[in-house]
């Protein structure tokens, strides 16, 4: 029986797939905040809430009308990007021309209300949200057993996360998303409608976000409060990983959640603070982040 | 390609137009045309106006009032991006290459307005220097080939009205003769072009007539064959 530093292998692999768990989480989270900083320099505090607007939708589509995980997987996106349309359009979009703090504080407020409205409705209890029968049970891998639905969320976040990252890197629209980041009215006088590219971007940023809230619906419960506590740890990942860089907040969400992981392992004690240590360390030593460029 | 026929034909008439960025006004009623197939440049002296006049064409200032007429549409009041569209052409004085995207993506940024733009073919062979650098950070060539990738990018869209800004700003002599005959190429393909240049001489070898702007207006226009006889004038108004 191999033991590592006095651990047992099922508690390490346990924590390591918790911890590849939650990176996969950060990671769709984060990119959503860097793939909107990126464009609309807004930093998104109502990501969480957002999130939470995902999760919520999927159990609604489930209880109201009688619409599976798959059917949320696809509508809850779409409905919290649209909703993150009409914020856009509606609100966010008067303040590009003040100082950014604005729509920091915007989006703060729009994630209380959205939060403090959820609560009201629903209370603070968390309701549940079935596994997806096709994902049920799970596979003994030998060392240990991972449960169908948890692959799952790992291998579709992923592939969402890096689909999301070659759209950016690789192809023709990326690129013209790339240079509205970088020179906002050199784009548009090329013909290209910046505005509604930016409406887009934070639609998209936010389906992401909604996204996450589907696929966290089952694992965790789903409540009005699920996002505070995650977006905070978010946050981090994306001022480690570099603001606004899509990469950046892909490889750091993953990497922190493996090692907040291993910390639950190794020190417990530490394990809810360790990000905010990487945060505290990373910003001395490299203020841009480790994957970002200083402006 | 731009029909040439129609040499007379006024392709952009600029009239008493007034340009702001937030409280400060920089443009007092300008006025110029073009004419289709010229080339056209405007002197003067820093901060008499001249790149702002391009940025008012495009509808890159904070308010501008009067009128710009392009082939007979008002662009004043129109959406920055629908002006492009239209057919006008723009390469900012800083060239604006994109760090974040490689040449082959800069190259390939600007979407094609119309029919009848260049082919990336056509592009390097009169740029040599682009070829076979797609794959390079757009910022990482040199100053030169960055302005050449500036222009090029332009010709791949199908504008007919390319507005220039210092394109030989800060390059080597060497450097300079080729963007001159790139330009002078592109007046034999029919392009319209306005200039906006301090190389008083690099300016003299290509254009058809120079608008002398001062303080935000135009304060004087010569044609180019009257260019030496207007010396001394041209000397009292740029300082040179």
């Amino acid at each position: 029986m191999l033991d590592l530093l006095g651990v047992p292998p099922q508690a390490l692999f346990g924590q390591l797939l918790l911890g590849l768990i939650n990176g996969s989480f950060y990671a769709l989270l984060s990119l959503g905040l860097a793939v909107i900083f990126g464009m609309l320099n807004v930093i998104n505090m109502a990501h969480g809430a957002l999130y939470m607007v995902g999760a919520f939708v999927a159990w609604l589509l489930l209880t109201k009308f009688g619409l599976g995980y798959w059917w949320a997987l696809g509508l809850a996106p779409l409905a919290v990007g649209a909703l993150g349309l009409v914020l856009e359009r509606g609100l966010l979009r008067h303040l590009y021309s003040v100082d950014h703090l604005y729509g920091l504080l915007l989006t703060f407020g729009l994630a209380l209300m959205i939060e403090g409205g959820f609560r009201h409705v629903y209370g603070v209890s968390g309701q549940a949200y079935p596994i997806p029968d096709l994902l049920r049970g799970g596979t003994n891998l030998g060392f240990m057993v991972l449960p169908s639905y948890r692959g799952w969320v790992v291998v579709f976040a992923l592939a969402v996360c890096f689909g999301t990252w070659f759209a950016i890197e690789r192809t023709r629209l990326g690129s013209r998303l790339r240079a509205a980041t970088e020179n906002p009215a050199l784009v548009q006088a090329f013909g290209i409608d910046v505005p509604r590219m930016v409406s887009l971007t934070y639609g998209f940023g936010v389906a992401l976000a909604g996204l996450a809230g589907v696929l966290a619906a089952p694992i965790y419960q789903v409540s009005p409060m699920m996002g505070t506590n995650l977006i905070i740890v978010v946050f981090a990942v994306v001022v480690i990983g570099g603001m606004g860089s899509i990469l950046g907040a892909i490889l750091t969400g993953i990497g922190l959640g493996l090692l907040e992981g291993l910390t639950k392992v190794f020190y417990p004690e530490a394990s809810n603070i360790v990000v905010f240590v990487i945060m505290a360390v990373v910003l001395l030593l490299k203020p841009a982040g480790l994957f970002g460029r200083e402006r | 390609m731009p029909d040439r026929a129609d040499t007379a034909a006024t392709m952009l008439e600029v009239r008493d137009l007034h340009a702001f960025y937030g409280e400060s006004h920089i443009l007092h009623g300008v006025s110029l045309e073009v004419r289709r197939g010229e080339v056209v440049t405007l002197l003067g002296r820093n901060g008499a106006g001249k790149t702002t006049t391009l940025r008012a064409i495009m509808g890159m200032v904070g308010r501008r009032t009067g009128s710009i007429r392009f082939a007979g549409t008002e662009l004043v009041g129109m959406a920055p991006h629908r002006v492009p569209r239209l057919g006008i052409g723009y390469v900012p004085e800083e060239r604006g290459i994109f760090a974040s995207l490689s040449t082959a993506e800069n190259l390939m940024l600007p979407p094609v307005v119309r029919e009848g733009g260049m082919s990336v073919e056509q592009i390097h062979t009169l740029f040599p220097n682009l070829r076979e650098r797609g794959a390079t950070q757009g910022t990482r060539l040199s100053g030169g080939e960055q302005q050449m990738l500036a222009i090029a990018r332009i010709l791949r869209t199908g504008a007919e009205l390319i507005l220039l800004d210092e394109p030989t700003e800060g390059l080597a002599p060497v450097i300079i003769d080729q963007i001159g005959v790139a330009v002078r190429r592109l007046k034999d393909r029919g392009f319209t072009i306005v200039l906006v240049e301090q190389n008083f001489r690099f300016a003299a070898t290509i254009a058809d007539r120079h608008y002398v702007m001062e303080e935000g207006h135009v304060v004087d226009m010569i044609p180019n064959d009257r260019l030496d006889a207007s010396m001394d004038r041209l000397h009292a108004r740029l300082g040179v």
